[in-house]
């Protein structure tokens, strides 16, 4: 949890922090008709990081820093010796060394990105605000205006599968490494661009479900 | 007993082991011998079960590895212990949770103190009682075999199996694992199998030593009869050291 999670918190801020700001600039850059007001701004940076940004900007940077992690722990493990030392002991060396980081990752990525989706908006706003785009009235009125609950949960649920979808993806590429330090390499190499094809396809796949 | 019927594996249409068979003895030290790439390690890991074989089949004092049920396999293979050949140590662990791991996983009904006890006569057992609390990292290669060791008879195995105990150790370090492995398998009257291709171990410590040639079983004995041998390929290969020339 420590390593899928706590680690990533820095980064997943950051990323979350300045596409929020870019968000509420951006936005605001686009609105030249008088006719529309100002609120939109908030309301435009609500549902971009609840529905997109959120659980897949934030899924996409995770393939990348924990799907690497994950495959490269795993496959140096294979490499030398120490899941076949599982294996002889009569363990089950993929439910002991995978499962763990499975539910990890369900637990911790999905938290990654309610914190995220909160310190997007928290970007845009500061941005918003404090650039003189929008007021801070503004602002929250458009976060507030025609709010989805549902949203939320779909973003969680969004999280969620695509936790599943990285750890998996991570953690088969890692166990089934065979070779050495290279192959080690390009384990990670394919984990990380197998998890962001299969989070962009899921993304896709459960935005035609659901909404 | 462990017996090996007619075992045969190839990787990619390429026959590694083609038919071989075996009988490795109770309380015995057997080596199986033979140069780079003839299927010594290959053999290994189809005798207790990482690789499986195409045709042919391990027992274990009558208990078939590959046509056993799968709960009988793995009472089975808490009977053996391994030898890695780097050891195989889990990094993120010191050397006396590395050799307390399989009592953590597969020994419930033990009191947390009596495993301690058990991590601790082991680890006194190959002399590394004072690296406990050290990573894998902090010590040198001849300790991790060592910790290895400690590891494979932690839950008092039946088998041990030591997949070439002197690969990358200098020869002083090398005659003492050798020393240990042997002085083990006396101590806890275990079925031992080394595979090794340093002649210095079938002189030491060689009991029952079988010759891997091409895939196949060229030629077994002792440890006394193997400079005498006929066979031209075990000749090549005892033989290649100068020194070996000095015994004869």
């Amino acid at each position: 949890m420590v390593k899928i999670g706590t680690n990533s918190f820095v980064i997943v801020a950051i990323v979350s922090s300045f596409i929020g700001a870019v968000t509420c600039i951006q936005t605001a850059d686009n609105l030249v008709s008088p006719l529309v007001p100002l609120s939109v701004i908030g309301t435009i940076c609500r549902d971009m990081t609840l529905l997109e940004l959120a659980p897949t900007f934030t899924c996409v940077v995770l393939a990348g820093k924990v799907g690497s992690n994950l495959a490269g722990e795993i496959g140096s493990m294979r490499i030398t010796e120490q899941i076949d030392a599982i294996d002889v002991m009569g363990i089950n060396s993929s439910s002991y060394l995978i499962l763990p980081k499975i539910i990890a990752a369900c637990i911790m990525i999905p938290a990654l990105c309610i914190l995220s989706a909160f310190l997007s908006l928290m970007g845009g706003y500061m941005v918003g605000v404090f650039g003189d785009v929008i007021t801070t009235v503004d602002f929250v009125t458009g976060l507030r205006t025609g709010f989805r609950p549902f949203n939320v949960f779909f973003a969680l649920l969004k999280s969620l599968v695509f936790a599943f979808l990285i750890s998996t993806i991570a953690s088969y590429k890692g166990y089934y490494t065979y070779g050495g330090a290279l192959e080690i390499g390009q384990a990670s190499t394919k984990a990380v661009t197998n998890s962001v094809i299969a989070v962009l396809f899921a993304d896709l796949v459960l935005a035609q479900v659901l909404i | 007993m462990i017996e090996v019927v007619n075992i045969k594996k190839s990787f990619d249409g390429r026959q590694i082991l083609d038919g071989v068979s075996c009988k490795f003895e109770d309380s015995n030290n057997s080596l199986v011998i033979g140069a780079s790439g003839t299927g010594k390690s290959v053999l290994l890991k189809c005798m207790v079960g990482l690789i499986k074989p195409d045709e042919g089949d391990v027992f274990y004092d009558g208990r078939s590895l590959f046509n056993s049920p799968t709960k009988e396999v793995k009472k089975l293979r808490r009977e053996m212990g391994m030898l890695f050949q780097g050891g195989a140590l889990f990094d993120s662990f010191t050397v006396a949770q590395n050799v307390k791991f399989p009592l953590d996983m597969l020994v419930a009904e033990m009191a947390e103190s009596e495993k301690n006890d058990q991590v601790l006569h082991c680890l006194e057992r190959v002399g590394l009682e004072q690296a406990a609390k050290k990573k894998p990292s902090e010590i040198s290669g001849g300790m991790k075999k060592r910790v290895g060791i400690a590891r494979a008879i932690v839950m008092n195995p039946k088998y041990l199996f030591c997949d070439e105990p002197n690969s990358g150790l200098d020869p002083m370090t090398s005659i003492k694992i050798d020393e240990l492995i042997s002085e083990i398998t006396d101590e806890y009257k275990i079925t031992t199998v080394v595979v090794t291709h340093d002649m210095n171990s079938v002189m030491g410590i060689g009991e029952y030593v079988m010759f891997l040639y091409n895939g196949k079983k060229e030629w077994e004995g002792d440890s006394k009869t193997i400079l005498y041998a006929e066979s031209q390929p075990l000749k090549d290969f005892v033989f290649a050291s100068k020194i070996m020339e000095g015994l004869l």
